[in-house]
């Protein structure tokens, strides 16, 4: 049962890691909302625009909300403690979505309350802001948060409450630390990158395709150097490590590198991501009449996110280090759900794939048709 | 580090949940009812090939759209506050919890964000049984996401399926099929299913008959009433039926949210049930001898019926569960609460010294207290509360919830009825007094439903976990002031939305469908 319980534990952090890798790559409907005044020019191309990410933006609002459940229901300790005392980070998270869920459908709008212009701020606001905090986030994973974990603490009457936070700023001190912020700006411009490649296959209008073109060449640039900036801090600095055989977590030197090399199947997946990434952009960048590009970055994406998160959680690291405590950061192992539960979990999860089926036929049969001037004029339900 | 919690800051943090919920619960349940309204309406376009039921389907599509987007906003927060405002309560219980949430997540979330899609942009794009099927499975996908949801929820009025790991310091499942199976979580999915139906129901002959009282679009409106009267007619029996079920099993596992609902503070053999009542503001302790009412017209020995099926059957009141002693189906006494809050003192206590016997590597002393804890956990959760009256939720504002929510779900059926034989008799379009009636209906249908969830969440107060965890230790520890800000942010957004939601709907139905001529509804070309 041990082994099999391992298995289960390593299974669900591969389950949270891809659809963390996919919630990354549907960032490009923020992505697209953070350049809605630059790449549309006049109303119409706003419109196409926002009818482009409009009917995406739900999968990624989903992603995220599966994701949270996802977590809660395989390292309820990791939902406890980090939500629960990174309280200002997950907030302006949540808000940045909430103000997103309205907007696209509120906008165009008579009888809106706020005007127009107003929920067009609220999609460039969670344009900017969503990709921004959701990478700082995670780069905690890497870099550490300020928690404490007691689990004696539910014997105590007056104070039962096992997970705290060590600064009374609740998760914004992890804004201010260069790495992590790094990382949130390797996210917002990779979302960027990938929303031109997504307009150019969606769109059909020659300005627009034009403009996304030609703004490839400067957020990729950008995108490149905080990513390899990142890249390079995460393979040089020392990582969390635990001891499999008392749990105790220590750092160790190249940890997250070492990760990688001892994981070959990882690394590969890592190298064909980054190649995937590269090719969209720079096909799309040579042949401009390549409509792919979206497809190979998105690819690419899902493999390289996907493998920093494998990195972060698996070959004995503790995934979400505490820096006001080594002891207290959080493990697979000690902050997994029980056996039973992630066996059942489990049997669940065999349905993805039909999920993810059905989502690709259907987003599929939305596509066929691409969006022009004429569709989002004549449509009655064109935002 | 604080040394205790601050009693604002569960006070709060309740206040935030409950805002969260209360504002979600004004969206939800038309989602869920006129979701399949307009699949049936869609249904009969796709079965007769008329236009007409294309374009009325298509009208109430539209304000499905405003509505589900707010929906969805609110939910959102919901489901991260459990971690972001209770992050006790996530580790104690998330092993348990979180399963119903992650296969929500899985199987209802990405169907309903991936066919409703289909559903508003795919008309013209996708074949018609395509679509049809995607309508479907948007509804179908926002009814599993409310069975799992309700799922969770009647876990915590009545917890099992689990046992307590002192190791892990949490519970943990063992019986997945006895949580997602509960008597309780199946009559809280269809009571309040059912129920939100009944709002889709009211929604839509609301509006038609606004739509009556104005003379336009007379054949959709009475259209759209047949089809809603019928169908709000039958959730709205079946709502009752599963009412009578819920509130049996409120009497089985919740005695204390019972007695609240009927404001019965001392318990008798063949109880009645009260009717109509005024709670009397004098009363301000369930042991000060005064009236708890002013007025009050029973229904003589029913609630002994609702309750134990038995009309001379014995129900306490909140005095009995407070002073205990009253004999138990079982023979045994009834334990006062202040027995219950010294054996859950003892369970705790025994929490800490297995754990200090498994550091010290004492094995007699550890299993020793593993049997203490076991023998007493069922009563865990006391051992947080200091006072026996903590265990008392707020009864009047349980009591009259309650009551505002049975006398209108009576209401609707009355309405229901009245306006299908009108409708039958073709003299609904004519009779200004029952399009008055069905128009300023439309409130009343929401605030049925926030009653009932008054009822079953201020009701079970202090428990978040009936008996095992009460707020005060389910709580994150986090400063009021935080909590504070974050309360008002969210009723000042929510609200500003709930405006913007109005505003829209008002808008669209004043515009009227799309493609139907104003005064005879004939098809535009």
């Amino acid at each position: 049962m041990e082994s099999t319980y391992i298995l289960l534990q390593q299974y669900w952090w591969f389950l949270i890691s891809l659809l963390g890798a996919l919630l990354v790559f549907l960032l490009f409907v923020q992505g697209g909302q953070s350049m809605l005044f630059s790449i549309g020019r006049n109303e119409t191309q706003q419109k196409m625009l926002i009818n482009s990410t409009g009917r995406k933006w739900e999968f990624t609002f989903t992603t995220l909300v599966t994701f949270g459940g996802a977590f809660f229901a395989s390292f309820p300790l990791f939902y406890s403690t980090s939500f629960g005392g990174a309280y200002w980070v997950w907030i302006l998270i949540l808000l940045c979505f909430v103000i997103q869920a309205v907007s696209y459908e509120y906008q165009a709008k008579k009888g809106n309350l706020l005007g127009k212009r107003t929920y067009q701020t609220f999609l460039i606001i969670n344009g900017i802001a969503a990709p921004i905090l959701l990478g700082t986030a995670v780069a905690t994973f890497f870099n550490g948060a300020e928690f404490l974990v007691h689990k004696e603490q539910l014997t105590d009457l007056g104070m039962p409450v096992i997970s705290t936070w060590a600064t009374p700023y609740h998760g914004l001190e992890a804004a201010f630390i260069f790495w992590n912020l790094c990382l949130g700006l390797a996210v917002f411009f990779l979302s960027r990158v990938l929303a031109l490649l997504y307009f150019i296959n969606n769109i059909n209008d020659v300005n627009i395709d034009a403009r996304c073109h030609r703004r490839l060449i400067p957020e990729t640039i950008l995108f490149l150097v905080f990513f390899l900036a990142f890249v390079f801090h995460l393979m040089t600095m020392s990582g969390f490590a635990v001891n499999p055989d008392n749990n105790e977590v220590f750092m160790q030197p190249n940890k997250y590198l070492l990760n990688l090399l001892q994981m070959p199947a990882v690394l590969i997946v890592f190298l064909l991501g980054v190649v995937g990434v590269l090719v969209g952009i720079i096909m799309s960048l040579v042949k401009t009449t390549w409509k792919k590009g979206i497809w190979f970055a998105g690819v690419g994406t899902v493999l390289t996110v996907l493998a920093l998160f494998l990195i972060a959680g698996w070959n004995n690291t503790a995934y979400y280090p505490s820096l006001a405590d080594l002891q207290s950061s959080l493990t697979i192992r000690n902050s997994c759900s029980s056996f039973f539960t992630l066996k059942v979990m489990s049997y669940v999860s065999i349905l993805i794939p039909f999920v993810l089926a059905y989502i690709f036929y259907a987003w599929r049969a939305l596509d066929l048709h691409k969006i022009d001037s004429d569709e989002v004029k004549s449509n009655d339900h064109a935002y | 580090m604080i040394e205790n919690i601050d009693i604002s800051l569960i006070d709060w943090s309740r206040a935030q949940f409950a805002l969260t919920a209360m504002y979600h619960w004004l969206f939800v349940p038309l989602t869920l009812g006129l979701g399949i309204i307009q699949a049936i309406m869609e249904t009969v376009y796709y079965r007769t090939g008329n236009e007409f039921w294309k374009k009325t389907a298509q009208f109430w599509m539209k304000l499905f759209g405003i509505n589900f987007a707010i929906g969805i906003a609110t939910g959102l927060i919901l489901e991260f506050e459990f971690g972001t405002n209770w992050s006790n309560y996530s580790w104690f219980v998330g092993d348990i919890f979180g399963a119903p949430l992650a296969i929500e997540g899985i199987l209802a979330f990405f169907m309903e964000a991936t066919f409703v899609a289909v559903m508003y942009f795919g008309w013209g794009k996708v074949s018609k049984g395509f679509h049809l099927t995607s309508t479907w499975l948007t509804v179908g996908g926002a009814t599993i996401s409310a069975l799992w949801i309700l799922i969770a929820n009647a876990w915590m009025q009545y917890p099992v399926g689990m046992h307590f790991n002192p190791d892990t310091v949490r519970n943990e499942m063992v019986d997945f099929g006895a949580v997602a199976f509960s008597p309780v979580a199946i009559n809280k999915f269809l009571h309040t299913v059912l129920s939100a139906w009944i709002v889709g129901a009211i929604f839509v002959i609301s509006i038609s008959s606004w739509y009556l009282i104005r003379k336009r679009h007379k054949d959709m409106a009475l259209a759209s009433i047949k089809v809603a009267a019928i169908f709000g007619l039958v959730a709205s029996i079946l709502t009752l039926w599963t009412g009578d079920g819920s509130a049996y099993q409120v009497a089985q596992k919740q005695p204390m949210k019972l007695a609240a609902m009927e404001g019965l503070y001392k318990g008798d053999a063949g109880v009645g049930l009260v009717g109509i009542g005024i709670m009397n503001p004098a009363k301000v302790s369930y042991n000060d001898q005064v009236n708890p009412f002013l007025f009050k017209i029973e229904i003589p020995n029913m609630l002994s019926i609702l309750a134990e099926r038995d009309a001379k059957a014995y129900v306490p009141g909140i005095a009995d569960l407070i002073e205990g002693g009253y004999p138990l189906k079982d023979g045994r006494l009834a334990l006062s609460a202040q027995e219950k809050i010294a054996r859950g003192q003892k369970a705790i206590q025994a929490l800490a010294d297995y754990r200090k016997a498994v550091k010290d590597k004492d094995q007699t002393a550890a299993s020793f207290a593993k049997n203490t804890l076991e023998e007493n956990f069922s009563y865990f959760g006391y051992g947080y509360v200091k006072n026996p009256t903590e265990l008392i939720p707020s009864v009047k504002l349980t009591f009259y919830s309650f009551h505002i929510m049975v006398i209108l779900g009576g209401y609707f059926i009355l309405l229901f009825i009245v306006a299908l034989i009108m409708e039958k008799k073709k003299t609904f379009g004519q009779k200004r007094w029952i399009q008055e009636v069905a128009l300023w209906s439309l409130p009343l249908g929401y605030i049925c439903g926030q009653a009932g969830w008054v009822v079953a969440e201020a009701g079970r107060q202090p428990w978040v976990i009936q008996d095992i965890l009460p707020s005060n230790a389910a709580i994150s520890q986090l400063s009021t002031s935080s909590v504070q800000a974050t309360f008002f942010v969210f009723l000042i957004f929510f609200t500003l939305l709930l405006i913007a939601d109005i505003g829209i709907m008002v808008k669209a139905v004043r515009k009227g469908p799309d493609g139907l001529n104003d005064s005879n509804d004939t098809i535009n070309s």
